[in-house]
């Protein structure tokens, strides 16, 4: 081979390999890719049994209720909807009623089951987007009354 | 008093960086000698100036001024001293004077350690120094400037984020700065070469040992910072794929790509341009890190501002960074000539490969970081992609990146014959899949294909190290005189490797043979993790400094002998009443025991995580390892030689080893 068709050779190769990345990646990245919904998201959307998602809300006041070994069942809510949600394992420190949280996991028909129960480092922590989705458009956050609405 | 002194500073700081932004570009452009001079004196009062000012302000901590808003923001008059002191950088304002203050020093040592290079270089590398710090000078005085007083005092302040009260945090900012802001002295190295059109071997040597110190800071403090996750935030994980976990890792990876290409371009002139490119994207990393942590545009630990101006005023700041960089570098890169080719099954062709690898693997990072910030802002949703992602695309593109790094000790520069490689390494290659096969046999009876994999690469790493130092070491008479001539810049490289070895071990057991339970126990009930029984002895109340805590006591034996007798805490931090879980680890080389307490039931149960954590500490020591590699990679005495060395810069461009 000549200089040129071995630079060549080299160029065409950077490209194979630099495609295949590629390709890996957003593979990756679309089966990884989760949405984000609201409890009114899942009450007006047809997702299909078993998708992962990743549910934002409210933990409504008075909802939650152990069961037996570490079984949680409480409920999250926003604005319209409200969603049953069961889950087993350790809640997070900061988990509480009243309080914005985030859970992955599937629906089982009417019941969200979660694996992991997020709730982040601040007292005062909303995932921002929550925040976003209950701020009305004069930007003020419209659930007040919600949070202290008996569940 | 004493804060105003330090506001004061923080402004005359400004204004020297000004100065040494102006003067020494005006003396470049004209070729005035003491114009250019002034760079050096300029940075050194800069120095003394920011760190007078960081005094003032650890002062307002020690002696609990709460008139001072950030100190009444992040302290509380019963935080202990040492916290008080690490409370500095504990918060947005605090820490961005931490950074000026590394900056300030990054840049007086340069001024001090590069008398002897030639005065334009300096000078435009002073110069670019000035402008960040003009940047970052500003953006403090202008958006957050920790000296504010508030008026009325109140009585106490509201306590540092107990997250942070841990002495792994003590150390991990500082180090991790040390290294973000490290990576600005390269870049301004790469655009003295660009400005004065001259990069060759000598350029490459000076600049070689400030990136490897940046690196082996910035190894240091994610290490700690994974060291702190794992024990202060009760998960038991050591890696997130948090964006800002990733805000660090890409600068370390461009970072590491950078040491390599510096080393092809030292000795062989090769890879100018693509090392100037990597000295400028590993610093735009570095600067995207600040913007993506500091800006609140993330929500995490990490995200203290809040304040939309300065978000905006940091991506105004990248913008004009990395404009400026990038025109500079299309304008001026094609000048710079590549001394010879380069033959892809050489040393300085695996190098290339190594870079490509580890630049695709930051590319990849960057695109999981990013793009769901990226379809928020356009208004496409809500998007997240988690670990699942990072490791699907990160294992298979780094996996070969340790093929590659045990290939590439034994070629030689320039050309290499692949029988005579094979030959070489076939017995290192040998050991390393018979340890693959035997090794997890430690943890558990049997094998499997990841882990096979994974102890394969990591032996492989470590044993073609080992060999390239035996090598070295054979060739000389003795043992003793091997040994002692082997120069320090290649026990360095040997160190990090071995340390990379051990890391990649680590991972590969921890990742597939951890074994996790959560439980829920009354007191002096039991569990079975991984033939260990946990006995809950109890839980009582303690009262720490500015904490109440429940603490519990947690029995651990194995074959009805006891192992060791563990005191995981949950805390509330009186002043901001927040919760916190305190692990217990009791660790060995072999495994981690993991306990962390949940959440207390009404009828006095506990429910409890429990981890095994096989080779955990393997993790940490790869980290150490390779910080030790770095320290000694940046003292070789070739480094400190060159400095010395009066010879003009042309003569010495062709070094081969």
């Amino acid at each position: 081979m000549t200089k040129r068709q071995k630079r060549m050779a080299a160029v065409l190769l950077l490209l194979v390999g630099l495609s295949v990345a590629a390709v890996l990646g957003f593979t990756a990245f679309s089966k990884n890719m989760m949405y984000f919904q609201t409890p009114s998201d899942i009450a007006a959307g047809q997702l299909p049994e078993g998708a992962r998602i990743r549910l934002g809300g409210l933990v409504e006041k008075g909802s939650v209720q152990r069961g037996d070994g570490l079984v949680v069942n409480f409920s999250v809510a926003d604005c319209d909807a409200n969603l049953p949600v069961r889950y087993e394992g350790i809640l997070p420190d900061l988990f509480r009623e009243g309080q914005g949280v985030v859970a992955m996991g599937h629906m089982e028909g009417k019941t969200f089951v979660a694996d992991e129960v997020l709730a982040k480092h601040d007292e005062n922590y909303m995932p921002p987007e929550l925040a976003e989705k209950l701020t009305t458009p004069d930007g003020k956050h419209s659930c007040a009354q919600f949070k202290s609405m008996g569940g | 008093m004493i804060p105003e002194i330090g506001h004061f500073l923080l402004i005359v700081a400004l204004g020297v960086a000004v100065l040494q932004f102006l003067v020494p570009s005006w003396g470049v452009w004209k070729r005035d000698a003491r114009a250019m001079a002034v760079g050096q004196s300029a940075a050194q009062v800069q120095f003394a100036l920011v760190f007078l000012s960081y005094l003032c302000l650890t002062w307002a901590f020690v002696q609990k001024d709460f008139s001072v808003t950030y100190v009444a923001a992040n302290s509380h008059s019963d935080l202990p001293l040492i916290y008080r002191i690490s409370a500095v950088w504990g918060a947005h304002e605090g820490s961005l004077l931490l950074w000026m203050l590394m900056l300030s020093g990054w840049t007086g040592a340069v001024s001090v350690f590069n008398r002897r290079l030639p005065a334009d270089i300096t000078a435009t590398t002073l110069a670019v120094l000035g402008a960040i710090s003009i940047g970052f000078l500003s953006f403090m005085l202008l958006t957050s400037n920790p000296f504010d007083r508030h008026f009325p005092v109140p009585a106490d302040g509201k306590d540092l984020n107990p997250l942070l009260q841990d002495p792994g945090l003590i150390i991990h900012p500082p180090m991790l700065y040390m290294g973000y802001v490290g990576f600005s002295v390269a870049f301004a190295f790469a655009i003295a070469a660009l400005v004065s059109g001259r990069l060759d071997g000598a350029w490459a040597r000076w600049t070689r040992p400030w990136t490897t110190t940046a690196w082996l800071f910035l190894t240091m403090g994610i290490t700690l910072g994974s060291w702190w996750a794992y024990h202060e935030l009760g998960w038991g994980g050591w890696w997130f794929w948090d964006p800002v976990e990733n805000a660090s890792f890409m600068p370390w990876l461009v970072g590491t790509a950078l040491i390599h290409s510096l080393a092809v371009t030292e000795k062989r002139g090769l890879l100018k341009s693509w090392t100037v490119l990597l000295a400028i994207i590993a610093f735009s990393l570095s600067l995207l890190g600040t913007f993506l942590v500091r800006s609140g545009v993330l929500v995490s630990v990490h995200a203290f501002a809040t304040d939309p101006a300065r978000g905006v005023y940091i991506l105004g700041f990248l913008a004009v960074v990395l404009g400026s960089a990038f025109s500079l570098y299309a304008w001026r890169a094609p000048k710079l000539k590549s001394e010879g080719d380069l033959a892809f099954f050489s040393r300085e062709g695996l190098l290339l490969l190594n870079n490509v690898f580890l630049v695709v693997a930051a590319a990849a990072v960057f695109l999981g970081t990013l793009y769901p910030l990226f379809v928020d802002a356009l208004g496409m949703g809500k998007i997240s992609v988690g670990p699942p992602y990072f490791n699907a695309v990160f294992i298979p593109l780094t996996a070969p990146l340790a093929v590659v790094l045990g290939l590439g000790m034994a070629v030689g520069w320039k050309r290499a014959k692949f029988k005579e490689v094979v030959r070489q390494l076939r017995w290192p290659a040998a050991l390393a899949v018979v340890l693959a096969i035997v090794l997890p046999f430690l943890w558990v009876d049997g094998n499997s294909f990841a882990v096979f994999g994974g102890v394969l690469l990591g032996c492989w790493v470590l044993l073609t190290s080992v060999h390239d130092l035996w090598g070295r070491v054979r060739a000389k008479r003795s043992l003793l005189n091997g040994l002692s001539s082997v120069p320090r810049s290649v026990w360095g490289m040997t160190m990090a490797h071995i340390g990379l070895g051990v890391w990649v071990l680590g991972v590969a057991f921890v990742s597939l043979y951890s074994v996790e339970r959560d439980v829920r126990l009354a007191p002096g009930e039991s569990a079975e993790l991984h033939g260990y029984q946990y006995f809950l002895r109890g839980v009582e109340p303690v009262r720490g400094p500015n904490y109440d805590a429940d603490r519990g006591t947690v029995e651990v034996t194995r074959d009805g002998t006891s192992i060791t007798i563990l005191h995981p805490e949950k805390r509330l931090y009186r002043a901001q009443q927040s919760v916190m879980t305190e692990a217990a680890v009791d660790e060995s080389p072999i495994r981690d025991l993991y306990v962390a307490l949940g959440e207390p039931f009404d009828n006095g149960d506990w429910s409890l995580r429990m981890y095994y954590k096989p080779a955990m500490q393997l993790v940490w020591w790869g980290g150490f390892i390779m910080f030790f590699g770095g320290i000694l990679a940046a003292s070789d005495r070739r480094y400190r030689l060159a400095k010395l060395a009066q010879a003009p810069v042309e003569a010495d461009g062709k070094v081969s080893a």
